[in-house]
């Protein structure tokens, strides 16, 4: 099946009105889309967390709604979250990134996902196909604390429009309707 | 043949003015029948809103650049006369160096349908009697893997995906070798050189030889006059795309040619929640299509037919 997806290309490049003619060369602007929204009052973490630093693996009597949901291997919270600076994530190797960049700690495990990410394959993109897009973060449709996808919707931060996951899959459009239900 | 044809009127009073043509003034019975006849016709066609110069104008191909800038000012004014909202009808032509795919991740798709809604407002489809959805998405068994035999298009569970189900959309595959075209009696419709398959609506005699040679069921009919509301009508429009449809024609996908020759990706992969639409031009190395034709397992939807569609299904796992 392969080999008549790559003959289909062939044939594309062989009908291109003019060989010679390459893509523009265009300056790729990628756009970064707008991360979910925290829960409301949530950040900066540091604001409580000042003097809490209790690196125990326990019940926690706050974040419940994040422990409760937690479905993601045998991790805990300081995997991920910085001890020491609770307002920025701390990767494997001890390096800190802000939340915006939680794809580089998501893809020290999904190595495979975060190179499609990178190209386009995996995840969504919107605006030009030729020119300026912008692309979603893992966290714009996965639950950091229970990553497998359940469904997404539309929300607006700072007046623009992003996406954020939902806890529950999402209701779909009404079915088309049955040739005998189109009666004139 | 236009610049005689608005003289016809004329031929019911003949020699009313001073300036009638002669050929109008021949009492000849020939030119009689000549008249008549066009004159039954011309009341024919003012009946279903088109103009004279429509039916007797060149092919949309053959068109000098004046002659399709009427043809799509009449197209507006049509527009305005039905709908009484001001449009733009481009007829913005294919680019050098471009050659449009569709990718689509089957492990992504959960059949919510968005996309199948998304393209009904972008392209001004008839939203009920007939209701007419360009893009179909079927259910099918994980078990039994891609089976149009056992697939299931009226779905309707409460939320999506159900278990063990996964979600195939099937719109126009946009063939290389279109036997859609082929069958068309009157080439009303043909393959651009970017690759979209398009439709002359004005074109279209309706006798819907296309849809029994398309192989995929992603022609429609328009059994009936479009019900398409005014609020709802997309004003930005292509000639060979979403402009609104007379009864008694045929329609398909065209990639959303109206958004992608302006460089826009098409509403269906704008709207698709879970990123599972891929589209771009396959001769840019750097496109999302070309990665995912050169990263994974791409299939085309009934390869054995030869039909060699620009759309690749794949699971990217």
């Amino acid at each position: 099946m392969r080999d008549f997806a790559a003959l289909g290309l062939a044939a594309a490049l062989a009908a291109s009105p003019d060989p010679a003619a390459k893509p523009v060369a265009k300056a790729e602007s990628l756009v970064q889309a707008e991360p979910p929204p925290f829960s409301e009052g949530i950040f900066p973490c540091s604001a409580c967390h000042a003097d809490q630093k209790n690196p125990e693996h326990r019940e926690l009597a706050f974040h419940d709604e994040q422990q409760s949901v937690l479905a993601h291997g045998e991790r805990w919270c300081l995997d991920c979250h910085d001890l020491d600076d609770r307002d920025r994530l701390r990767l494997a190797s001890g390096v800190r990134v802000p939340f915006t960049e939680s794809y580089k700690l998501c893809g020290q495990c999904h190595g495979d996902k975060l190179r499609d990410w990178r190209v386009g394959v995996h995840g969504k993109r919107v605006g030009r196909w030729d020119g300026q897009k912008t692309y979603f973060l893992c966290v714009n449709c996965h639950d950091p604390h229970s990553p497998r996808f359940k469904g997404v919707v539309t929300v607006e931060v700072g007046g623009k429009k992003t996406t954020r996951y939902t806890a529950e899959r999402i209701r779909p459009e009404p079915r088309p309707k049955r040739p005998e239900e189109m009666a004139r | 043949m236009s610049a005689r044809l608005p003289v016809l009127p004329d031929a019911d009073a003949p020699g009313s003015g001073p300036d009638a043509p002669e050929a109008t003034l021949d009492p000849s019975r020939r030119n009689f029948m000549k008249t008549a006849s066009a004159g039954a016709a011309l009341a024919a066609l003012s009946a279903c809103g088109l103009d004279v110069e429509d039916v007797f104008r060149k092919h949309f191909k053959e068109l000098s650049r004046d002659e399709l800038a009427k043809v799509l000012a009449r197209v507006e004014k049509r527009n305005l006369e039905k709908f009484g909202k001001v449009t733009t009808v481009g007829a913005e032509g294919p680019r050098a160096g471009v050659q449009f795919g569709y990718g689509l991740d089957l492990s992504r798709c959960i059949g919510c349908r968005r996309c199948v809604y998304a393209c009904v407002r972008e392209n001004n489809q008839s939203r009920e009697r007939p209701q007419i959805h360009w893009i179909r998405v079927l259910e099918m068994d994980k078990e039994r893997g891609v089976d149009l035999a056992h697939a299931e298009q009226y779905y309707e569970p409460a939320t999506v995906p159900r278990d063990g189900k996964f979600y195939m959309p099937v719109q126009c595959q946009h063939c290389e070798n279109p036997p859609c075209v082929k069958a068309c009696p009157t080439q009303a419709t043909w393959k651009e050189p970017d690759g979209i398959v398009v439709i002359d609506y004005d074109w279209c005699i309706g006798c819907r030889c296309c849809m029994s040679a398309c192989p995929y069921g992603a022609r429609h009919f328009n059994w009936a006059t479009p019900n398409l509301p005014a609020e709802e009508l997309n004003p930005d429009q292509h000639y060979l795309g979403n402009r609104p449809r007379p009864k008694g024609v045929v329609e398909k996908c065209t990639f959303c040619i109206q958004r992608t020759r302006k460089g826009l990706y098409p509403a269906c992969t704008e709207i698709c929640p879970v990123g599972a639409r891929k589209f771009g031009n396959l001769l840019d190395p750097e496109s999302e299509i070309r990665k995912v034709m050169e990263m994974k397992r791409v299939f085309i939807l009934k390869e054995e037919l030869a039909t060699h569609p620009q759309f690749f299904y794949f699971y990217a796992t």
